[in-house]
């Protein structure tokens, strides 16, 4: 059963750098403005894809390809242009990693917010309060305002989070890259438990031996859009060969 | 079965989320300014004060108690400034929650207008301390009136933030214009002065002024305990049609808060 499913699906940017000279801007060169309004970038193409209940898939492609707009598609907090982004009525709701952190609060405050924001009740996220902090293992800093954090540490906090929120369909940008080796571990260790119970996982990665190990389907999006699609062992080659 | 994500019924549990927002912002608020309580009481009793010696003691305009009649306009008029001035910031702070998750983007302005209102509810003791001092009246029109025109305030506090926030999002200069426009309205609404100063060919204008009947109300309910109802019906007026223009800019725009933050 299908959770995620793609219609030829078309996203453009409208070009809001004539917003951003401001209201005074705008009135004074209105009539290029408005063009603007209606031209825009382009940053997916026609993408259609469905993905499966408990499947693993990974997005690969080159930087701006267009891979985090898909993720932000599936995660609804953009529309497509033209075409439809279907999602399972029971997959809600969806997470997206490292996502919806306040700089100026505290990890532990960040986890009560952030848990509420995706979904869960204040109770809810108190009863696992002090599961995720275990699992993040960020010491004395949990405490600490989290604009203070290094990268790494934020991943930390963000995928602690939604690894207890009993997500069942996860989206995940990048956040493997940047956390230590030892925590990379239990994040795959964890995904792996994911991924027995019939969690579907969506993810962007760089990282071949990552992909390999967690997902057995790959996307490879070029130019906007989808120039491969199938098990790993079959597309992830081809890719690699291409960036060479 | 697949329905489209726009469709997709995502469960937010409205009160735990606007709990949880309320505490991040007055967290947020509170850590920046040490003394928030302070300054929410300190700043409208400073201008208070100023205003008391430059109209008072050096243009040497007689009104009775002057004092309690700054008070009694300028707590409510910084209650409506906090609110209004706090909306370029109300999205553009929180782009980490809305790049990233999908929740009502207007519960934020709904927390920062009752993070406001707090402020205001808190500093009545401040007023009635005047209000003991100035012969200010209480009478049985309080308990009617004094939630009316706190829900009457919140409303038009909530929907400007809301309507000027959203708009920020795209116009980010809007800050300065509104800057300019709040230093002229102020200056245009009886709080300074009374309506009674106003010159009598003007003073049918006060109804169709989006905050002077609101201001008249608050400051007569603190000195006399009395409102004007037909000053209440056009704030009330103002609140529907102000409520409906910001929802409609909101519901056309806020999709699209999370491509352009």
């Amino acid at each position: 059963m299908a959770v995620v499913e793609f219609q030829n699906v078309t996203k453009t940017y409208p070009l809001y750098h004539h917003l951003h000279a401001g209201l005074k801007g705008f009135i004074f060169n209105l009539p290029s403005a408005l063009k603007g309004l209606n031209s825009g970038f382009t940053a997916l193409k026609d993408l259609s894809f469905k993905i499966n209940e408990g499947e693993s898939v990974a997005f690969i492609g080159r930087n701006g390809a267009g891979k985090s707009t898909t993720l932000s598609l599936i995660a609804g907090v953009i529309r497509p242009t033209k075409g439809q982004v279907m999602v399972s009525k029971r997959v809600s709701p969806l997470l997206e990693l490292g996502g919806g952190f306040h700089h100026e609060l505290t990890g532990r405050e960040n986890i009560q917010l952030n848990g509420v924001l995706l979904g869960l009740t204040r109770r809810q996220v108190a009863e696992k309060l002090d599961e995720i902090v275990a699992f993040a293992e960020l010491g004395e800093f949990i405490d600490q305002p989290i604009r203070s954090y290094s990268t790494g540490m934020i991943a930390r906090l963000g995928f602690s989070v939604v690894a207890h929120l009993e997500p069942e369909l996860l989206l995940i940008d990048e956040v493997l890259a940047v956390g230590d080796a030892s925590f990379q571990k239990k994040c795959i260790a964890k995904m792996k438990q994911f991924r027995d119970q019939g969690v579907s996982v969506v993810m962007v990665s760089h990282n071949a031996p990552d992909i390999e190990m967690l997902c057995s389907r790959v996307i490879w999006i070029e130019n906007h859009q989808i120039v491969g699609d199938g098990p790993t062992s079959l597309i992830l080659p081809k890719y690699l060969e291409s960036m060479k | 079965m697949l329905i489209p994500m726009a469709n997709a019924p995502v469960k937010h549990h409205y009160k735990d989320l606007i709990i949880e927002l309320l505490r991040k912002e007055l967290r947020v608020r509170y850590k920046r300014l040490a003394l928030g309580y302070l300054w929410s009481v300190m700043s409208p009793l400073m201008y208070a004060g100023l205003y008391y010696v430059v109209f008072s003691k050096i243009l040497r305009i007689h009104a009775e108690n002057y004092p309690l009649f700054l008070v009694a306009g300028l707590f409510p008029w910084q209650w409506m400034t906090n609110t209004i001035m706090a909306a370029p910031t109300t999205f553009i702070s929180n782009y980490q929650l809305i790049k990233k998750t999908l929740f009502p983007r207007f519960l934020i302005p709904v927390v920062i207008s009752m993070q406001d209102a707090i402020h205001f509810l808190i500093s009545l003791p401040v007023i009635i301390l005047f209000m003991i001092l100035f012969n200010g009246k209480v009478t049985w029109a309080w308990l009617y009136a004094a939630p009316l025109m706190i829900f009457v305030h919140f409303g038009i506090a909530y929907s400007l933030n809301l309507m000027l926030a959203t708009l920020t999002v795209f116009f980010r200069d809007l800050e300065r214009f509104l800057q300019i426009g709040m230093a002229f309205l102020f200056y245009l609404t009886p709080v300074l002065y009374s309506e009674t100063m106003i010159p009598e060919q003007y003073q049918p204008l006060i109804m169709y002024h989006p905050f002077a009947p609101l201001m008249i109300n608050w400051r007569n309910l603190f000195m006399t305990g009395e409102i004007r109802f037909d000053y209440l019906l056009s704030s009330l007026i103002w609140c529907g049609g102000i409520w409906v223009v910001a929802n409609i800019i909101y519901k056309r725009l806020s999709w699209r808060f999370a491509e352009v933050l």
